[in-house]
């Protein structure tokens, strides 16, 4: 049996009728068309599906949409809030943080956690924080060097 | 992957958990997901009915209990590392949830439903032995409440009945604790976790246990290693000499391509030596 979900994503608010079986990831994907959201392995290692439920950096392809009923999302087309970049995102920018892309979504969204979590994150902190999001293009060194740079210790 | 199909209810109570359990065919309970959904992407796991107590109000606390923490089933993994009177009351248990998978791992999964899935490679098993733990759970016939050493069966197996929903778990404050463990490199599942629990008075250590976990197909206590610590002093060659007897409880251990049975065996009494370290030092605090 279908359930209806009432989700607010990116501060949009929208009803879906969904099969219980449908994972955020596929409603954000295939009826919402935010691409902007990856799935990589598809089995909650690589965290390129990484958006914000109610707050939180979560795996959004081990949700289920039914799960995120009432919730609230934030997906790296809405981490902005309006025209431009996140700071975060400008950083990536700035820094170089990313090759092919792939990655980099689930990446600035965890990011945002870790600062959200500890604005004065050491690299070693965020290298850690960055355990359950995958790159395969770059070694890390820039992507590291992007959240240190949006993180207030770069400031120091 | 999407999962095979079921049918979604979202229980809002317990009772009410208990009762879909009892009438839904099939049925298997939800919170986190961070166990089940995966198991039901690659089809290991497909269940007719899924329940979902994610909403149950109340069911999340972290508190205080004079000499004892009490955390509800829903509290996630990270609100337990995060939290203060954890940090406090049992840093061992903060550490170990804060060694569970990744931060969106951790801001999913929840305490209950670990102990429910009772996976040989999760966290928590080890330091729920090790700390003495109390499990608590309700079911049709009520609630009952059952030690952590009774609570594990074998590899993904518990006491637990159908229809049963574990509400909290009750953990005795102590000090000397800590837990320690060698994450697999890709999964971060624990290769060996060796939780360590020390009380020391007197110079002497007067309690001891070590829980060790990803050996076996559950976690057990390495009662001869605690034993031999207990009645003398905390130091480094009395821990080393116990740390010795660790292997003494593993003998049936696992083995898969990353780690044979006789390598975890061997890290299991590194790392039980270096969790008994860090235990004595916080004990002695």
């Amino acid at each position: 049996m279908n359930h209806s979900v009432q989700i607010t994503v990116n501060g949009e608010s929208s009803q879906h009728d969904v099969e219980p079986r449908m994972l955020l990831c596929h409603l954000l994907r295939d009826s919402m068309g935010l691409t902007g959201t990856n799935i990589g392995c598809d089995t909650s290692q690589c965290g390129s599906c990484t958006v914000m439920l109610d707050g939180k950096a979560v795996k959004s392809c081990t949700v289920l949409a039914v799960q995120a009923d009432g919730c609230e999302v934030t997906t790296i087309e809405g981490l902005a809030g309006g025209d431009g970049l996140h700071p975060m995102q400008q950083a990536f920018w700035d820094n170089h943080g990313l090759q092919c892309g792939f990655c980099t979504p689930g990446m600035i969204i965890t990011a945002v956690e870790i600062l959200n979590r500890k604005p004065d994150a050491s690299e070693g902190e965020i290298r850690h924080g960055l355990e359950g999001n995958i790159c395969r293009c770059t070694g890390y060194e820039n992507i590291v060097k992007s959240v240190v740079a949006a993180g207030s210790r770069a400031s120091d | 992957m999407f999962p095979a199909s079921f049918d979604y209810h979202s229980a809002s109570s317990v009772a009410e958990a208990i009762e879909m359990l009892q009438k839904l065919p099939d049925a298997q309970l939800v919170a986190g997901g961070h166990s089940l959904i995966p198991a039901m992407k690659l089809r290991a796991a497909q269940p007719a009915n899924v329940v979902d107590i994610a909403r149950i109000p109340g069911l999340d606390g972290i508190e205080r209990d004079g000499d004892d923490l009490v955390i509800g089933a829903l509290a996630t993994h990270a609100a337990v590392a995060d939290s203060a009177a954890v940090q406090g009351a049992c840093p061992g248990l903060a550490e170990a949830a804060a060694a569970i998978g990744d931060i969106q791992v951790r801001n999913r999964g929840t305490i209950g439903g670990s102990l429910a899935h009772a996976d040989p490679g999760a966290d928590y098993p080890a330091t729920m032995l090790a700390f003495g733990a109390e499990i608590t759970a309700v079911g049709p016939g009520g609630e009952r409440t059952v030690a952590a050493a009774d609570f594990f069966v074998d590899l993904f197996q518990t006491v637990l009945d159908e229809a049963d929903v574990i509400t909290s778990v009750r953990i005795p404050a102590a000090a000397g604790t800590a837990y320690l463990k060698h994450p697999h490199p890709a999964s971060s599942y624990a290769v060996v976790g060796a939780a360590a629990r020390i009380a020391v008075s007197g110079g002497e250590v007067t309690a001891c246990a070590l829980g060790i976990g990803g050996v076996a197909g559950k976690a057990v206590l390495a009662d001869a290693a605690a034993s031999a610590l207990i009645g003398g002093a905390a130091s480094d060659e009395r821990i080393a000499a116990a740390s010795a007897r660790i292997g003494e409880a593993l003998d049936e251990p696992l083995g898969d391509l990353y780690a044979s049975g006789a390598f975890r065996v061997h890290l299991a009494g590194v790392y039980g030596k270096r969790a008994l370290q860090i235990a004595a030092t916080r004990a002695a605090g």
